[in-house]
């Protein structure tokens, strides 16, 4: 694939290419630091980083692509996700300033540091573009890397496999919570059931409701919403305990409700009457 | 120079057989000073004896190396005893020597000598005190620093051996240092020596720079090359240092305080030996004074004035150790009358110094015989008739008296008369007035001891009801005897046929003339004598002596209070000092303190506000970063571009 | 096209910055990091393009590898303050200052 954007002859898709992605990546850093929700400026910063993979292949560096492919997409992102999961609870922040003048003055830093470092490419000479067609030339691009790395860039390749295991230990230790009373067994927390108002399980969410989202607390054979039945971080979420059962406004609800009674009415009696005939 | 220790070749014999062991004259009472106050209470049992014969062990070493001088002949006599080299800075150079010459040998015996005895005396006079062993330990290191003081062979030794003496001198004043007055005392006598000390400290200093040298030898060898007013400033600044150990005007008032300590420390020290330490350095510093004049007037008039203001004060005070503290002053202004005189005087003011060892420790050891069966009462005005019941301390006393007085035959008479005319012969109108001075005291003399001796032993007894008088123990009655019978003695064996001056020529010279015993004037100081036991006889045994002291005409509330000493020192010294203490004070928490809490306000208060800085905020700092990469970017494009 | 890229990338590296000062989500903040050290990333590409050596391509390498122990550790920091603090905002953990 690099090659054959590579080539001079391409220069014209190269420059499409470019234009799209960089238009796409920048409006995609812009709503990621833009939007309310966590979950979406994870999302878009996919997009600017599966963009940059797209690059990356473009500027003859398949092997990048992929990393940024597998590791960034893959992996960190992912353990983004993971995060805001557990997280979750205030992923969804407030966009009221309250540091007084911290947005204009980031504004005019970022407006003044772009400016600054555009005007300095616009006045630097760059030589012409070489291509590293000579340096994939033998074996490829993967060879060539791998050659250099295990070369010239061997102790520092080491010294990164030493942060890596540093790293993994650290965010162990951090992870880690210490435990300070003892564990309890299963006796202790049979006999703590027993005492406690409620012997039998929590009720699942969605029972004798429409929807089986986990947010959607069960209705009891009353009709009444369950509380129980929906954990308690995911109803924070939410925003408060479940007025309605469809997430829609109220008034919505209650014609969704008589509508939806209806039809089952209905659909019992044609039922029943189908059953008539049948014994007829 | 006509000493022989201007004479290198001579002085620098080394000290052979008996005298190369004189270390052990310090060694002895150093060791005994540092067993008793190292080994703290294990040593109360045996303490005092320790004490006691550490001061002999250093006695029977002075009379073995006094003995083993009187072998040697005339001019050999000064020995050097090399001990260690103990500072060598640069070119100054000190060695630690003892120098054993006939002058050294005389203080060495008095010292050792009338210090054993009143060691022994102390064993019984202290038997009922139980720091007994700490007072024996500092007796011990008193020894000690007075044998150095006077074996030193430079003055940096000297100097060391005075400050000992003066250490020594203050911890047994203070020695019963729960009695506030005790204290104030120690420390005033502390105090008062200081501005003494200071004087030969500057002294030295000025040897050092001007000889290079601090050794005796060096200092008299090369004394004559010095400028005249060097050596006058040396002259004037060993005075101060000898005004102050000596308690002779101005620096006199610490010595009546001083009787605050127990009745064995004044006899032994504020009577007998270290006040005597001022004497000693002027006759051992002879060189200097004999070029210097005016120094040596200086040195008189002190003496003669002294000598006048002490004996008044010994006829206002009740204190029975007070009277004998403004006597011993007084005593000691004649022996520095002597010494100022030159040639003539240096035999008498030792001789003198020897005697007045002898029959003042005697006097001092017989009150505090008398304070042991009175209850360790002081005031003579409580006393009265103790001769019956204290027979021997009256028979001791009133021999230590009549040699006081100069009674013809006993010890002072032969010293004093030889100062009287030793100053008349002197010449000059200046002769005269020193002369008279000396007489009139030898009158006042006569009538304060007469006082002292009538109101104690003589007359009603005006005891106080629970107080039983009895004679002392024999281990305080002995020393007595042994020294009433130095008292009776001395004068007469030192001056009778000029044998103290033959023997002290190597160091100070030979007389110029041979004394005369009898002369114009010995018949005027018998008759002033008698004209002073008579008024005192008068006025103390004829007539009853009141209980309480009446109320006194000006001249006598004046000697009362030390003649306005204490109050001089205070209107003149203390209080513009505290002024000066305290606008200093005002000036530094005002002025220093001021600039230094304005500048520490002025940094507290700015960095209150400056630190408002640090929100806490990440995103602050943040920002700071990024404003600071942007200057960074726009700091290069500026320079490249 | 370098010049393209690495205006790309300085525009794609100041929002990045610019989305550190003003979000208040640490992990918002985090992948704002990640944003700011991907452009770098892109310029060094081209630069290795451009020069025609592969030097360009090993360091954007060792880039992402620091970047992925970074955000290890760093989350996990992130995870231990939510843990203590019930919040992820930044500016609630303002406890060192004046």
């Amino acid at each position: 694939m690099s090659g054959v954007v590579a080539a001079g002859a391409h220069q014209t898709g190269e420059s499409v290419i470019f234009w799209v992605l960089a238009v796409a990546s920048v409006a995609a850093a812009l709503g990621m630091i833009l939007v309310r929700k966590v979950v979406y400026s994870a999302l878009l910063l996919a997009v600017v980083m599966l963009s940059l993979a797209v690059f990356y292949a473009v500027n003859e560096a398949p092997f990048l692509a992929f990393v940024q492919v597998i590791v960034y997409t893959g992996a960190v992102l992912m353990l983004f996700l993971f995060v805001v999961m557990v997280v979750g609870v205030s992923s969804t922040e407030s966009m009221v300033e309250t540091i007084r003048g911290q947005r204009v003055a980031a504004a005019v830093a970022g407006i003044a540091f772009v400016a600054l470092l555009i005007l300095g490419f616009g006045h630097a000479t760059l030589p012409a573009t070489t291509g590293l067609k000579d340096a994939n030339a033998a074996g490829g691009n993967v060879l060539g890397l791998a050659r250099l790395i295990f070369t010239k860039y061997v102790f520092a390749f080491e010294v990164t496999s030493a942060l890596l295991i540093t790293a993994a230990l650290g965010a162990m230790v951090l992870a880690h919570r210490e435990r300070i009373t003892p564990k309890p067994t299963q006796r202790q927390l049979s006999e703590a059931r027993i005492r406690s108002d409620r012997v039998s399980p929590l009720p699942p969410p969605g029972t004798y409701a429409r929807h089986n989202a986990v947010d959607m607390p069960a209705l009891l054979p009353d009709g009444t919403v369950s509380e129980l039945s929906v954990s308690p971080v995911i109803a924070r979420r939410r925003g408060g305990t479940h007025e309605d059962l469809h997430g829609e406004l109220p008034e919505v609800a209650a014609k969704h409700e008589a509508t939806t009674l209806r039809a089952v009415v209905e659909r019992q009696v044609e039922v029943d009457s189908k059953v008539e005939e049948k014994e007829k | 120079m006509t000493t022989l220790l201007a004479d290198p070749q001579l002085h620098a014999q080394a000290a052979q057989g008996v005298q190369s062991a004189a270390w052990l004259l310090i060694a002895f009472p150093l060791a005994g000073a540092a067993i008793l106050l190292l080994g703290g209470r294990r040593t109360d049992k045996w303490g005092h004896l320790l004490g006691v014969a550490m001061s002999l062990a250093s006695f029977v070493v002075g009379v073995a190396v006094f003995v083993s001088m009187l072998g040697q002949p005339g001019t050999g006599r000064s020995r050097v005893v090399h001990l260690y080299q103990w500072v060598s800075v640069g070119s100054f150079k000190a060695d630690m020597n003892l120098l054993i010459d006939p002058l050294s040998i005389s203080f060495v015996l008095l010292i050792t000598g009338v210090g054993s005895l009143i060691h022994i005396y102390s064993i019984g006079y202290m038997s009922h005190d139980p720091d007994r062993r700490r007072f024996f330990a500092y007796l011990n290191l008193f020894v000690a620093a007075m044998l150095l003081l006077v074996l030193a062979d430079n003055y940096l030794s000297l100097y060391v051996g005075w400050e000992g003496v003066g250490l020594a001198s203050y911890l047994l004043i203070g020695f019963w240092q729960h009695k506030p007055s005790a204290a104030a005392a120690a420390k005033k006598a502390f105090i008062v020596n200081r501005v003494g000390d200071f004087g030969l400290s500057v002294a030295i200093m000025l040897m050092f720079a001007t000889f290079g040298s601090v050794s005796f030898q060096d200092v008299f060898g090369h004394a004559s090359q010095a400028s005249h007013g060097t050596i006058t400033a040396i002259g004037l600044l060993l005075l101060l240092g000898a005004c102050g150990k000596s308690a002779q005007l101005p620096l006199q008032s610490w010595l009546l305080d001083a009787m605050e300590g127990p009745t064995p420390v004044s006899a032994l020290i504020h009577a007998a030996t270290m006040v005597t330490a001022g004497v000693y350095l002027v006759v051992r510093s002879h060189a200097i004074f004999e070029l210097s004049p005016e120094a040596r007037l200086l040195v008189m008039i002190v003496g003669a004035a002294t000598l006048i203001a002490g004996a008044i004060i010994g006829c206002a005070k009740d204190d029975i150790k007070k009277a004998l503290a403004g006597s011993t002053m007084s005593q000691i202004g004649y022996m520095m009358l002597a010494a100022g005189i030159g040639k003539a005087g240096y035999v008498f003011a030792i001789a003198h110094l020897i005697a007045h060892g002898f029959f003042k420790a005697g006097l001092f050891l017989g009150a505090g015989s008398i304070m042991h069966g009175m209850n360790d009462d002081v005031d003579m005005r409580k006393f009265g008739g103790l001769r019956k019941v204290m027979p021997i301390t009256f028979a001791t006393f009133g021999l230590g008296y009549l040699a006081i007085i100069g009674f013809p035959g006993l010890s002072g008479w032969w010293t004093k008369d030889g100062i009287i005319d030793a100053a008349f012969e002197k010449g000059g109108t200046s002769g005269q007035i020193l002369g008279w001075t000396a007489l009139i005291g030898a009158g006042i003399t006569a009538y304060y001891m007469s006082r002292v001796m009538f109101m104690t032993f003589f007359g009603e007894r005006r005891w106080d009801e629970d107080v039983h008088p009895h004679e002392s123990p024999q281990v305080m009655t002995i020393p007595l005897i042994l020294l009433a019978l130095g008292s009776i003695a001395a004068g007469a064996f030192l001056i009778a046929g000029d044998r103290f001056a033959n023997f002290l020529a190597p160091v100070i010279g030979a007389p110029q003339v041979a004394h005369k015993l009898i002369t114009p004037y010995t018949g005027v100081v018998f008759v002033l004598m008698v004209a002073g036991v008579a008024i005192a006889y008068v006025q103390y045994l004829r007539r009853p002596v009141p209980r309480t002291a009446p109320a006194g005409s000006f001249p006598v509330v004046a000697a009362r209070k030390d003649l306005y000493g204490d109050a001089l020192n205070e209107s003149l010294l203390m209080r513009p000092g505290q002024w000066l203490t305290r606008l200093t004070v005002y000036f530094d928490s005002r002025t220093v303190d001021g600039l230094v809490n304005g500048v520490a306000a002025f940094v507290g208060g700015t960095s209150g506000r400056v630190r408002r800085l640090q929100t806490g905020y990440v995103r602050s700092y943040a920002l700071s970063m990024f404003f600071g990469a942007a200057l960074i970017v726009g700091a290069l494009l500026l320079v490249r571009l | 096209m370098t010049g393209h890229y690495l205006v790309l990338s300085a525009i794609l590296f100041t929002i990045g910055g610019v989305g550190v000062l003003i979000r208040r989500n640490a992990i918002v903040i985090f992948m704002c990091v990640e944003l700011m050290l991907n452009a770098t990333n892109l310029a060094f590409v081209s630069f290795s393009r451009m020069h025609g050596t592969l030097d360009g391509q090993i360091i954007a390498f060792f880039v992402m590898v620091v970047a992925a122990a970074e955000v290890v550790v760093g989350l996990a920091i992130i995870m231990a303050i939510f843990r203590s603090r019930k919040s992820s905002s930044v500016d609630d953990a303002n406890l060192l200052k004046y």
